[in-house]
């Protein structure tokens, strides 16, 4: 991937982020916070290729506690946020 | 196709989905399934890395997963929802570390290739591992911090020394240029390692000053930072998911900073490095309250609940401390079905994160759609015939919209002083995070009644039952 394409992708992400989110009420910005928590875990898939790779002992380490970080980010957040959303109940 | 191909597509599907996740948050009730498409897409996105060509041991990653996964539940299963922003704090500092972790293999595999083909490291890859490691390990000390101040467990008063200032623009500078010799240096592990530990002071330097009424500026803050990191990442690994997902994540903190920025009418620049101490102008205690404040009691309260139409109620942090808001709940009901209209309204900073008090009163069991935000809710206040208000102070100050001499002047505050009777339940007359009087206290149509907010609610409860 170039440089160019790069910065192409996260100028339109950011785009579509503030698009997005500025729709989202304050009743649900603590959710989306441990949600969008969960999702910038995504650097697992670099850990993942780090801690699977071969590049020596020390990459290989440093690869295994980016997993186990990420993934708690991961699975905590998405977690987490999936409790709380199921508090949010409508007047009966 | 190859297989490349393929795992690009993946990766183009995880991000779609993490997009169609965040517009799910759009709505209570699209939310669930927004956040099961999120974690759907987490799950296409790591099934896709599995094939990743590079990968020849799934031994440390197969345990790495275990690990975190178990780590991961146990803390979402137990936290308790007033706890929700260290948790979230603690979180941001993960994903903070480990984009840090990652950018620092990165940097091992660049330069054994650069030093065994004998080419240069591409330099648009290395700035952008210098800003992984540097955003990453401010995200990290900078997280950790914040969340002992919200465990209560350090630095929970405001931590500043002489030369405080200096010493975060001494470290920034040598930030930057461990950032050039990183890059100069063909990727050069000591350079990044070293920017890695002067970073991570930096961020800890950063939170220390911050005071416990700023905390949700600074973990939304956080909230960008690690979402920063993890595209700083992406541009390190040539990876599109990584840098899709990242700048979701940082323009969502970025837009939570700034909407918690205006709550407060401080800037960010402000919350950062400045002090919020009591004006030079503003009115003495005594002078504020002295014979006017008028003290109530929960038979009192209950005669006016029975001749009123209309009732707010304004929950503040204080609320969640005292653990009242199934009481509050309690009391809301039983004013419903005596045929009160009964809303809660809610300002932007009334707990310890960006629709934290959303959350403590959704636990409750209070719906959602009862619950007003401050734009929506402040012109009803002139048809309202009882506020009550419970652990809060500074956001219902009125002296934000008629005293240019106070330090919250300006701040967007719920005009409670414009219903027919206000009642504030507070233990004593001691003053918010801002540290000045309230005039509201004193107002002719407000009344005090000093008891724990917990017990007032129960009393109150009972009052009503027995008229």
């Amino acid at each position: 991937m170039t440089l160019a394409i790069g910065i192409t992708i996260f100028v339109l992400a950011l785009f579509v982020g503030f698009e997005i989110i500025t729709k989202i009420p304050p009743t649900l910005h603590t959710p989306l916070m441990s949600g969008s928590n969960a999702i910038s875990g995504i650097t697992l898939v670099g850990a993942l290729i780090a801690a699977g790779a071969d590049y020596g002992a020390a990459a290989r380490f440093l690869g295994f506690l980016a997993v186990v970080l990420a993934t708690i980010n991961v699975v905590g957040g998405f977690l987490v946020t999936h409790r709380m959303l199921g508090m949010f109940k409508r007047r009966d | 196709m190859s297989k490349a191909d393929v795992i690009e597509l993946m990766y183009l599907a995880a991000g779609v989905l993490f997009i169609l996740a965040l517009k799910g948050l759009t709505h209570p009730r699209t939310a669930v399934r927004g956040n099961l498409l999120g974690s759907l897409g987490m799950l296409v996105a790591v099934v896709a890395t599995l094939l990743h060509s590079e990968i020849i041991s799934y031994v440390w990653l197969v345990i790495g997963l275990i690990v975190g996964a178990g780590i991961g539940t146990a803390l979402a299963v137990k936290v308790p929802m007033t706890a929700m922003p260290q948790l979230v704090a603690l979180l941001n500092g993960f994903g903070g570390a480990a984009s840090l972790f990652v950018a620092g293999a990165e940097i091992i595999k660049l330069r054994t290739i650069s030093s065994a083909l004998d080419i240069d490291v591409s330099s648009a890859v290395l700035v952008a591992a210098a800003a992984t490691g540097l955003i990453g390990a401010v995200t990290f000390l900078g997280s950790l911090v914040a969340f002992s101040k919200l465990q209560e467990l350090w630095f929970q008063k405001p931590v500043t020394f002489t030369g405080h200032q200096a010493i975060n623009a001494v470290l920034l500078a040598l930030a930057l240029a461990l950032s050039i010799w990183l890059v100069a240096d063909d990727a050069n592990p000591a350079a990044y390692w070293m920017l890695v530990i002067v970073a991570s002071a930096l961020g800890a330097l950063l939170v220390l000053p911050i005071g416990g009424a700023d905390m949700p500026v600074v973990i939304a803050l956080l909230n960008s930072y690690s979402g920063l990191a993890a595209a700083a990442t992406g541009f390190v690994l040539g990876n599109s998911v990584l840098i899709i997902s990242g700048s979701l994540v940082g323009a969502s903190g970025l837009i939570l900073t700034q909407i918690m920025c205006k709550a407060m009418n401080r800037s960010l620049f402000n919350v950062l490095f400045g002090v919020l101490g009591p004006g030079a102008g503003a009115p003495s205690a005594d002078d504020v309250y002295a014979g006017r404040i008028k003290s109530t009691t929960a038979e009192e309260i209950a005669m006016l609940y029975d001749s009123a139409r209309r009732a707010v109620i304004v929950p503040g942090y204080g609320l969640a401390v005292a653990q009242a808001q199934h009481a509050v709940r309690d009391l809301a009901n039983l004013l419903q079905s005596r045929g009160v209209e009964v809303e809660f309204a809610i300002h932007p900073v009334a707990g310890r994160m960006p629709g934290h008090m959303n959350v403590l009163l959704a636990e409750a069991n209070i719906p959602y759609d009862q619950l007003k935000e401050m734009d929506e809710i402040n012109p009803t206040f002139s048809q309202t015939d009882v506020v009550l208000v419970i652990g809060a102070n500074d956001v219902v100050n009125p002296s934000a919209r008629t005293d240019p001499s106070s330090p919250i002047y300006g701040m967007p505050i719920l005009n409670v002083d414009e219903a027919r009777t206000v009642v504030v339940v507070k233990r004593s007359l001691s003053p918010g995070f801002a540290g000045i009087p309230n005039p509201l206290f004193a107002a002719d149509n407000c009344l005090m009644y000093f008891a724990d907010g917990k017990q007032a609610v129960l009393d109150l409860v009972n009052a009503i039952k027995e008229l």
